[in-house]
């Protein structure tokens, strides 16, 4: 996600870093470079206007003076605008309301209105909450058989609708289903719509009205185009929204959406859906989004996700260790790829390293689920002193593993070279690849002077 | 001579202002914006910059957008172009040539049974775009048997059954199955049943699941098995809102599975629709069909000059 940006933002700030000091000319370059790549990633044009238009007020004003180099100084400001651009701080839900507290959901079709409702549902009752789900959609073929579906995966109570229903008869029967059956939570699917669908935009008005709900949620598709602007637009004039749920953002190259809901809507983005199991929906980190456009990864994120997904111990040894590049050793690489199985594999995880580093790492080898048993397989067929001290492994031991695994010598010594890699990259960052760039970023802004 | 030729004239009237209102807030951004500029104003630096800005906000993209910007500036220079109107006129023949190699109609009467294969990113309109398309080739006198091959989404399934109810086409399918086997039963009903068209919906996908391409790649593989040659058709289904990635949604399929036609959906909705030049600059696959409403009839072949005209008058 966001690949193209983060790698084009990597390379100005590396040219900028070769400068002497920033001037009105070489700051011109740089801030064109920043203009195409946040076009090219549909960021809407007039938010890249604004955007641009801050930086270089920024960056020629005052508060560069002083700070490390003039390359720092600007990707200091490029960051501080992106993080402003999409909101302060992350948003939570506000369901404070009496209960049962309603989600409606609402977007253009296609957008992941129907799954993130199963994600948010799974999530809110993981919350210890009781939680009812409707679907209002009566037009598309078997929407309410889906949100059904998804209901009963998610573990959360589905209210039955039926497509010759008015999908406002629907709203009110299920906020009196959950009234009388002590729900703490409803939350209403509803169908895709064109924002220039007047008679749609006008149902969702009065389902909104009926329902008078403590979160109203848009639904945006991460890969939207320039559009999103008007889109989002309308569905805020026609709606009291109180959030943007970002969806499908481990697409590629894109998020430039990200980028300006936030600024047209002034919602903030509350949560972001990634893959199509229920457990992929996360709380939106602005900061942490800001510093992965960056290339600065997001060991915070990685770490909370594996938390979810892996012992939470483990997890904190293991974020230990990447940060440290010390003592990671062969059992530790195979508790990782376990970890990953149950976090949505590898790439969900290498997304959130930083982009000097990712780029290294060759995506088709990741994905191969075969490939990451093999090695699990390689991994087990060693001894644990061999596991703990790698550099054991010579010829006639590589041998007895790669018979005892059922691999080719030559599978062995690939995997060999892998970790060796990865112990680099980890060792690369300990050094203060990570550290450096956090300090870096602090000179730069002014209030960590 | 606009693509419909064989259509009646009524009805072509009320499609070309289906797509002209489909496309109006593009228009409002590109032409209805600049039919009010080019008109009056001389044409100058400001001018090309605002018609910029208004191609990168119909999703034309930076490199077309800075392309046809090129081009038309250069012969607004060679043929001293200097009142708007005669750039507007230079403007739609750019566009026209751009994307009229992508106007190449579907055959699907060339052979029996002819196997379609639909893929395509989540939400962008697969299944809904089998059941109009299994409309329009009923509407040729072809006789349609649908694959309900999305055996991961909940209730894709059902989703097509509703679909091949409406139009009274059988549909072959199973839960929880494996999509290659699903095509290749489909396949072997259509043989038995002497079926002209068979289409196979597939689950959708982004291009970073690899796993999930090589998926779709086995899908494929599989239906020749079923019948050397199929599929004889492989469509992308494009969702007109999406941004610069469409590009990379046609380069990332093409590669896999090596497409022979796209359906833009979705194109009743606001601006949208320039990502149509990116695509026709970049791989032009031809654009097979066009989706610009709800209604199962508003599935269209695509027509380059209609799109054109629609897009700047």
């Amino acid at each position: 996600m966001l690949d193209n940006l983060t790698a084009r933002l990597t390379r100005i700030a590396k040219t900028l870093r070769g400068e002497a000091r920033l001037t009105e000319s070489n700051i011109q370059d740089a801030l064109r470079e920043v203009r195409v790549a946040l076009l090219e990633a549909d960021c809407a044009l007039p938010v890249v206007k604004d955007f641009v238009a801050a930086v270089k007020a920024y960056a020629l004003g005052e508060e560069v003076i002083g700070s490390l180099t003039p390359g720092q100084a600007l990707v200091g400001v490029v960051h501080r605008e992106l993080t402003r651009l999409m909101g302060e701080a992350n948003v939570g839900l506000d369901l404070a309301a009496q209960p049962p507290a309603v989600i409606l959901m609402a977007g253009l079709q296609g957008s992941g209105k129907t799954t993130s409702a199963g994600k948010l549902a799974r999530l809110i009752a993981a919350g210890k909450k009781k939680v009812l789900v409707v679907s209002c959609d009566v037009y598309r073929p078997a929407a309410i058989e889906q949100l059904k579906t998804v209901a009963s995966q998610a573990g959360v109570d589905f209210l039955p609708s039926a497509p010759q229903d008015e999908p406002l008869e629907i709203a009110r029967r299920a906020l009196e289903h959950a009234r009388t059956r002590y729900y703490d939570v409803l939350l209403v699917d509803t169908a895709g719509r064109l924002a220039i669908d007047e008679a749609m935009m006008c149902e969702i008005a009065e389902l909104h009205a009926a329902l008078h709900p403590a979160e109203t949620l848009f639904v945006v598709d991460a890969m939207q185009g320039q559009d999103a602007v008007n889109v989002a637009r309308a569905f805020s004039q026609a709606l009291p929204l109180t959030g943007v749920i970002l969806t499908k953002l481990d697409g590629d190259a894109r998020g430039g959406a990200a980028l300006s809901v936030r600024h047209v809507t002034g919602k903030p983005i509350k949560f972001v859906g990634t893959g199509e199991k229920l457990d992929g929906l996360e709380p939106f980190h602005p900061e942490r989004m800001a510093s992965r456009i960056l290339g600065m990864g997001d060991i915070v994120s990685l770490v909370e996700q594996a938390r979810r997904g892996v012992d939470e111990q483990q997890a904190q040894a293991l974020a230990e260790k990447v940060r440290r590049g010390r003592g990671f050793d062969l059992e530790d690489f195979k508790a990782q790829i376990q970890q990953m199985k149950s976090m949505g594999g590898l790439a969900a995880l290498v997304d959130k390293l930083p982009a000097q580093l990712t780029g290294s790492i060759n995506p088709a080898q990741l994905h191969d689920d075969r490939q990451m048993r093999r090695i699990e397989g390689i991994i087990n067929s060693m001894t644990a002193q061999e596991r703990a001290r790698p550099e054991l492994i010579k010829a006639s031991r590589k041998r007895r593993i790669a018979a005892g695994a059922g691999v080719p010598v030559q599978e062995v010594n690939r995997l060999l070279n892998q970790f060796e890699q990865m112990q680099k990259m980890m060792k690369q960052m300990r050094k203060g690849g990570l550290a450096r760039m956090m300090r870096a970023m602090k000179g730069a802004l002014p209030g960590g002077r | 001579m606009f693509g419909f030729a064989n259509k009646a004239s009524e009805e072509k009237a009320s499609w070309s202002a289906r797509l002209k209102a489909g496309l109006a807030r593009t228009r409002a951004a590109l032409g209805g914006g600049l039919g009010a500029l080019l008109g009056r104003r001389k044409v100058d630096e400001a001018l090309f910059e605002e018609l910029e800005a208004a191609l990168l906000t119909a999703d034309c993209g930076v490199e077309a957008t800075q392309a046809l910007i090129e081009g038309l500036r250069a012969r607004a220079r060679k043929e001293r172009l200097e009142d708007g109107e005669a750039l507007k006129g230079a403007l739609k023949q750019a566009l026209l040539e751009l994307v009229a190699p992508l106007e190449r109609a579907l055959e699907a009467a060339r052979t029996r049974p002819f196997v379609i294969m639909v893929a395509g990113v989540n939400g962008s309109g697969k299944t809904t775009s089998i059941g109009k398309l299994a409309k329009w080739l009923q509407s040729q006198g072809l006789s349609v048997l649908l694959a309900a091959g999305d055996t991961f989404r909940a209730a894709a399934r059902e989703q097509l059954a509703a679909w091949g109810e409406r139009n009274g086409v059988p549909v072959i399918g199973q839960a929880g199955g494996d999509p290659g086997a699903v095509v290749f039963d489909a396949i072997g009903a259509a043989l038995a049943r002497r079926i002209d068209v068979v289409i196979a919906d597939t689950a959708g996908r982004l291009p970073t699941q690899l796993h999930l391409m090589e998926e779709i790649k086995k899908v494929k593989r599989v239906a020749a098995k079923a019948l050397p040659g199929a599929p004889h058709e492989v469509l992308l289904v494009l969702d007109a809102n999406t941004g610069q990635n469409a590009l990379a949604q046609v380069k990332a399929f093409d590669e896999a599975l090596g497409l022979t036609g796209i359906v833009l959906t979705k194109l009743d909705g606001t601006a949208k629709g320039g990502v149509v030049c990116a695509i026709a600059r970049q791989r032009p696959v031809p654009l097979r069909f066009v989706g610009v409403g709800e209604g199962i009839d508003d599935l269209r072949p695509f027509a380059a000059r209609d799109f054109v005209e629609a897009l700047v008058d």
